[in-house]
């Protein structure tokens, strides 16, 4: 009888709540708050946040894997997190292929130059790839999944770490959608910094039109160049194309709705919470995650220096000047990082419209930071 | 379109959300005018000088594409 008592007791999940599960539960309300309150990322943020306070409620269960032999108490976000991310790796590619659909590459087929402030912005993901693996004491796997959250994209940063360093997944992708987030305190005091005024006023030529034709090749022949030189880009270079595709067809209207919003929305879901569940006290609160929040934090400011400069510098050669605000969207984050450079140059000069210009390193950004996934991928696992 | 006329267009495509001025309304240089929308973001429109509001070309949910006349200002 006692020990039917002791065990009921002992079942109370209160009695094992430890300070690190407070901790963790105090930022996942404060990413519930950051997505309600300030509307930041909220499709991001919300689950997240909700998917940390369950995963730091004690003996739920909800993250165990379960057993074939026997029906018991389901870990869903377990079965979901250990097949869809750990075992197959398809919600990234899959989101991938939604962003496909979402997204005009036209501001990038109309100034194919700004190929390269995307790529430039990728400068912060070496930046702390090296830093990681010289200073900080992680393996080249590691070094590249943290390198990666430089290239501002979370499912980028969720397949790398899936692929190459499944430990610090949960810190990586906390980072990655954190500092999203944030895009908007992290990006203008480094825009301001590294651009004169004269120059954050200047006006860009509108953009020539881009014809249907040049927007159906664009994903054909893009997918076709990129895997041929980076094949381990694939899963996510040719999900993207393959959605943009559907996108620019014009054909398959009910294909392209499904991926911008049903599948999108359905991904989405199941891939927050389970991120948000990974994020349990004894796997987020150690001195690594610092150094990962760290080091993620400085590759994101060095992605936007680097677009920032390179287009300053593309300037000392080039009759069409570049508004140096865009250079900092070439870190993926869209819009948001577009959106940036838009209300930064619109306070310069109310009539400067920099939002369809800033699309393109923001899009060659995308490009650009899966890419770079598939250089450290092959790298990691030579 | 006579001389002391402007036009003020569309700087983007993008989609009306608001039209912050009646016809009839006196307007001075840099007052926003319209508020257009792209990729979710909403920016304003201004006006590059000051004068009447004369026309106004389109209305609130309009898709517009980059140079349309939104508003005209003698």
């Amino acid at each position: 009888m006692t020990e039917l008592l002791e065990k009921l007791v002992n079942s109370i999940g209160l009695l094992h709540v430890s300070v690190g599960n407070i901790v963790m539960m105090l930022v996942g309300a404060g990413m519930i708050y950051l997505a309600i309150r300030r509307e930041m990322e909220p499709y991001e943020l919300l689950p997240i946040g909700f998917g940390i306070i369950l995963a730091n409620l004690p003996l739920t269960r909800l993250m165990d894997l379960g057993s074939l032999d026997k029906t018991q108490v389901t870990g869903i976000l377990g079965v979901f997190f250990h097949f869809t991310l750990y075992k197959w790796n398809i919600l990234p590619p899959l989101i991938f292929l939604c962003i496909g659909a979402m997204t005009d590459f036209g501001p990038l087929i109309a100034n194919p130059k700004m190929l390269l402030l995307g790529a430039a912005a990728q400068i912060g993901v070496f930046v702390s790839f090296f830093l990681a693996l010289a200073l900080f004491g992680f393996n080249i796997a590691e070094a590249c999944a943290i390198g990666i959250i430089g290239g501002a994209d979370g499912p980028t940063t969720i397949y790398t770490s899936a692929v190459l360093a499944r430990n610090i997944l949960p810190a990586t992708a906390a980072a990655a959608y954190t500092y999203m987030a944030l895009v908007a305190f992290i990006q203008p005091p480094i825009m301001l910094a590294l651009t004169t005024k004269k120059e954050r006023q200047i006006k860009m030529k509108q953009m020539r039109h881009v014809s249907k034709t040049e927007k159906i090749l664009f994903p054909m022949l893009g997918s076709i160049v990129i895997i041929l030189l980076v094949p381990m880009s694939a899963p996510l270079v040719g999900m993207l194309m393959f959605g943009n595709l559907l996108r620019e067809s014009g054909v398959v209207g009910r294909l392209t709705h499904t991926a911008q919003n049903e599948l999108m929305n359905i991904v989405t879901i199941v891939l927050m919470i389970c991120i948000g569940a990974s994020m349990s006290a004894e796997r987020m609160l150690e001195t690594r995650t610092m150094m990962i929040l760290g080091l993620g934090l400085l590759a994101f400011c060095c992605g936007s220096a680097g677009g920032i400069l390179l287009a300053k510098f593309m300037n000392l050669f080039s009759k069409d000047k570049i508004n140096p605000l865009i250079g900092s969207a070439g870190v993926s984050a869209v819009p948001m990082a577009a959106r940036i450079s838009q209300i930064m140059g619109q306070k310069e000069d109310p009539r400067n419209f920099l939002l369809m210009h800033a699309m393109g390193p923001n899009v060659a950004g995308v490009i650009g930071s899966a890419v770079a996934a598939g250089v450290f991928i092959a790298l990691a696992n030579s | 379109m006579s001389d002391s006329e402007t036009n003020i267009v569309a700087p983007m495509v993008g989609k009306v959300v608001n039209i912050l001025v009646k016809e009839g309304d006196e307007v001075e240089e840099n007052d926003p005018v319209v508020t257009l929308e792209a990729m979710k973001i909403e920016m304003p429109v201004v006006t590059p000088t000051s004068g009447t509001v004369t026309e106004i070309n389109v209305s609130p949910g309009d898709v517009v594409e980059a140079d349309t006349v939104l508003i005209v200002i003698e």
